[in-house]
């Protein structure tokens, strides 16, 4: 493998995400609140969201680690904010398909710079890394709906 | 010790790994096997595979004599007095489980003190977290001192008279420091206490006496010494082990039957509950041959070169952190870093893709991480098979990592 291969991983959008990372920080007390880690190599994130009437108004994420685990966060924060729950997890659901190399539909939902995360598929050890915010993200979600 | 014609006798060394030759510095994590050990196991189950202990026919006799003789070549190994102390197990992790288990539960009571580092591994942690919380005994850390390593008069001020029992890794996965484990055992026992000894990343490098350390207990793995997987140690002194009882019940370790009560067999198969890992044993007898043929002395030289060649061209790097002693003479054959900002995950892949593969993350070892104040690592580890050439594909690897990520950032 040449390091072009690796710019399929590390493009330019990705970077970009990981050195400015978008709604870095924590929503205020009350906020619905997800801690997750990836016990196998210590990558950590905490996201806090803000649901009015069935819309994720606000997402915000700290946390600690890999390029591709940070920049996942932060444009997954970015892809949800406005979103239904529904639509949310839909779009969790396709980023998963994604990860796997699976074909997506796309339908109507506007991948944005997610599209930029599709090279991580071919790197199997760093799948993770990349879910781990949305992961966070359906955990919360589905603990709110079920409140509801 | 010819270290290139070495790796000649371990066949999965000669591959590419995208579109590289592989550099494997993830040793620490598990050694590759030497075809002798391969073919043991080949040869095992093409010819004499059947149960031990138990039938009268001929490939049960043999499948026995192999899997006892390979317990005797451990004894002399570790240097053990007698066959009885040494018990087949799945590896570190449910050996020093076994000690705390047993031993642990019948002994400690609440007042008591567990004693181990703040360097440990998770495997020598957490079983003793959890019988500290089922007796209310109280678990305490050694502290370390800033260059990682840990000193005898800290040793005194923790272990106490109440301390019953201090249980600390030989050579640490992480930093690489060698342990003064006779030193701390002798600390141990004028306080009453017994010692317990993680010798996972020890056993594998270097000559280990357990009389010379006069350690209670030793545990280590098979499959980090050129063994199998799923096949590891527990070494135990004969009046310790003789008074514990089994954790495991069921066949194989059983001496007489009744509906309600039983006996076990004498030691050590008392501790070796269900058919054993018959295979394993064998294998990692294999690997024993193996290595003292070519001698655990003229490995643990041959790394300690290559730990200082490391250190010495990984420091030339500009932004490059390495924990642990800077002083080879201190450590064992592995290095532990950070380089710049970039992230050791990303380290990781970009080394892969020159196919060099290293470790990355927090080497389960987080109680550790915290104290270094780094959420991850990186981490090249060597064996007998590497070359100082290994260590020079790894520095331009490095390099080429970081001009890499300067270009994106």
């Amino acid at each position: 493998m040449s390091f072009n291969n690796l710019d399929n991983l590390y493009r330019q959008v990705i970077m970009d995400h990981y050195k400015n990372p978008r709604n870095k920080g924590v929503l205020e007390e009350g906020s619905l609140t997800v801690n997750m880690n990836n016990p196998t190599c210590g990558d950590r994130i905490q996201l806090t969201m803000k649901v009015e009437e069935g819309k994720i108004a606000d997402a915000k994420f700290e946390g600690e680690g890999c390029s591709i685990s940070m920049s996942s966060a932060s444009m997954m924060t970015q892809a949800v904010k406005g979103r239904s729950i529904e639509e949310a997890l839909k779009l969790s659901t396709v980023f998963s398909d994604i990860m796997q190399g699976k074909e997506y539909e796309e339908e109507d939902l506007d991948l944005g710079d997610i599209e930029a995360l599709q090279g991580v598929a071919k790197f199997p050890a760093r799948i993770k890394c990349a879910t781990l915010a949305w992961k966070a993200m359906e955990q919360g979600l589905k603990e709110e709906e079920d409140t509801q | 010790m010819n270290a290139r014609e070495i790796r000649e006798l371990f066949p999965i060394l000669n591959q590419e790994v995208n579109g590289n030759p592989l550099v494997y510095l993830d040793s620490a994590a598990t050694s590759q096997k030497p075809v002798q050990v391969i073919e043991s196991l080949d040869k095992y189950y093409r010819e004499y595979n059947a149960n031990v202990h138990r039938g009268v026919h001929t490939l049960g006799t043999r499948a026995t004599d192999g899997y006892e003789g390979a317990r005797e070549k451990v004894r002399k190994f570790i240097n053990a007095k007698s066959m009885e102390e040494i018990i087949f197990n799945r590896g570190t992790t449910t050996a020093i489980n076994t000690v705390a288990a047993s031993y642990g539960r019948a002994h400690l009571k609440e007042g008591d003190e567990i004693v181990i580092s703040y360097m440990e591994h998770h495997s020598n942690i957490i079983p003793w977290q959890q019988v500290a919380k089922q007796t209310g005994a109280t678990l305490k850390y050694i502290d370390l001192q800033e260059d990682g390593t840990i000193s005898l008069d800290t040793v005194r001020e923790t272990v106490t008279e109440n301390t019953k029992i201090v249980s600390i890794m030989h050579v640490s996965n992480v930093l690489g420091v060698i342990n003064p484990i006779k030193q701390i055992a002798e600390i141990a026992h004028e306080n009453g206490a017994i010692m317990v000894v993680d010798g996972a990343q020890s056993a594998p490098h270097m000559k280990i006496d357990v009389q010379e350390l006069n350690c209670d207990f030793l545990a280590f793995s098979g499959h980090k010494m050129c063994g199998p997987t799923g096949i590891g140690v527990l070494y135990g002194k004969k009046a310790l082990l003789e008074k514990m009882e089994p954790v495991e019940f069921g066949g194989e370790m059983i001496d007489f039957v009744g509906l309600y009560e039983s006996t076990w067999k004498e030691l050590p198969w008392k501790f070796e509950g269900g058919t054993p890992i018959i295979a394993g044993a064998i294998g990692l007898g294999a690997a024993i041959d193996f290595l003292n043929e070519i001698g655990l002395d003229n490995i643990e030289k041959h790394e300690h070169a290559l730990a200082a060649y490391a250190i010495d061209k990984m420091s030339e790097i500009d932004g490059m952190t390495i924990y642990g002693p800077k002083d080879a003479g201190m450590r064992a054959g592995l290095v532990t870093f950070n380089l710049d900002d970039v992230h050791p995950h990303d380290v990781a892949t970009v080394l892969d893709a020159e196919g060099i593969a290293v470790r990355a993350g927090h080497h389960c070892a987080q109680p550790l991480m915290k104290w270094l104040k780094a959420s991850a690592t990186a981490r090249a580890s060597f064996y007998l098979y590497n070359t100082e050439e290994d260590i020079d594909k790894l520095v331009a690897g490095l390099v080429k990592t970081k001009e890499y990520f300067s270009d994106v950032f």
